[in-house]
């Protein structure tokens, strides 16, 4: 796909901590329960900043570090489950909030996978030179898309964003060396939040309501576990390395028992797999810049080397690059 | 494939994802309780069954015992084959 470059990651996540103790206040649920089955010992939970806010920070915070100005930015991206609004997209939001009057923006929809799909789309205008500086991030606010009633799913996710400025420098060595997308729409009831109905009548009596999230967890437990490696895979063929070349897997956080079940079915050590869903649960399109830009910080991951991002979720979707980073 | 080539393929996915002694694999013990598995390590052996013999298996069909997933694997294996 082109000399794109990872210019600068950061993240941005509610001060606000509900631990797995906490919710057992609220559920029939434990802590030893949903350690033990998902890898989470708590979530940061947003109260009074929605999707655009968390985001708008970490567009401040990768401005900072760049130091890009915000009019220099062709093109913003935010990949996100819950926008703020049907209209305008979140990316406006965000362009708006950081007064980068010259990028065009969109959200982009794909779950879980928001991130890798995203930074598909953006490598593409990167490659054609449609845009040459671009902000990525993948943001959720999904506490409010959640029953908080439902144990099977609210324990499961938490709010954050986290992204990246994209550039197309030819001298870099940094590279996208694969993409891979694939949508499984035939499974798109396996995992759902946020579902609208149409008018049944009119005039109509009631309010139409939005559906929190609802998941079929063998389901997607299935997808995951078969369709991850299978995308790894390919992308890797794609890129002409083996797998054994990559040197780390940065996959959604999804559950830390799914990632561990990918790393042994690709026959990879786990260690090549890390997983920081302990702190932030499943943050669905933010998990993997914020795993991402947690690793640039300690410095696990270094400008070289080769690492994989894979998402996969709703849709059910599921992507993966390969990147020189 | 016979009751007892079905109980082998169990034993060796079940000894491999719960780390328990093969011994301790038989037709009476129940999954949970006995082999101390939860619902996503179900998941994941019906994964590797439904893999290695290809056939498709829902975990929340109602088994509970070894004996279960080797009848329900023997049925999905036999419905197959009409």
């Amino acid at each position: 796909m082109g000399k794109i470059r990872i210019v600068e990651t950061a993240s941005y996540v509610p001060s606000k901590t509900v631990s797995n103790d906490e919710l057992s206040h609220l559920m029939d649920t434990s802590d030893e329960w949903i350690s033990a089955r998902t890898g989470i010992k708590r979530r940061h939970i947003s109260i009074g900043e929605n999707t655009s806010d968390l985001c708008t920070k970490v567009a401040q915070r990768l401005l900072d570090q760049s130091g890009w100005s915000a009019e220099s930015l062709d093109m913003i991206i935010v990949a996100t489950m819950s926008p703020d609004s049907y209209t305008p997209s979140t990316a406006a939001i965000v362009q708006g909030n950081i007064a980068a009057s010259k990028a065009f923006c969109f959200d982009i929809s794909a779950a879980c996978s928001g991130f890798v799909y995203g930074l598909d789309v953006a490598a593409r205008f990167l490659a054609g030179k449609k845009a040459m500086r671009t902000m990525l991030i993948g943001g959720e606010v999904l506490s409010k898309v959640i029953d908080w009633q439902d144990r099977s799913t609210a324990v499961l996710f938490g709010d954050g964003a986290a992204g990246v400025l994209l550039e197309n420098k030819q001298t870099a060595a940094s590279e996208i060396l694969a993409s891979v997308l694939k949508t499984y729409g035939t499974q798109h009831d396996k995992l759902a939040a946020g579902k609208t109905m149409p008018l049944s009548e009119f005039p109509p009596k009631e309010s139409t309501v939005l559906h929190p999230f609802e998941m079929d967890g063998q389901a997607v437990y299935k997808f995951a576990t078969h369709a991850v490696p299978e995308s790894i895979n390919e992308a890797c063929d794609q890129a002409e390395i083996s797998v054994e070349d990559v040197d780390l897997f940065v996959l959604h956080q999804a559950n830390a028992r799914i990632v561990k079940a990918i790393s042994k079915r690709m026959k990879q050590p786990q260690d090549k797999f890390p997983i920081n869903i302990a702190e932030y649960g499943n943050t669905s399109a933010a998990s993997e810049p914020l795993l991402l830009d947690e690793l640039v910080k300690k410095e696990q991951l270094k400008r070289g080397q080769i690492v994989v991002l894979s998402g996969f979720g709703g849709g059910l979707t599921v992507g993966t690059q390969v990147i020189k980073f | 494939m016979n009751e007892q080539e079905i109980l082998k393929k169990v034993q060796d996915i079940v000894v491999d994802e719960l780390d328990v002694d093969a011994a301790d694999v038989t037709l009476e013990a129940d999954i949970k309780d006995d082999l101390d598995a939860d619902s996503l390590d179900v998941f994941e052996i019906m994964n590797e069954l439904e893999d290695d013999l290809d056939i498709k298996l829902e975990a929340s069909e109602d088994v509970k015992t070894i004996q279960d997933v080797v009848n329900y694997v023997k049925k999905e294996i036999d419905a197959k084959a009409e």
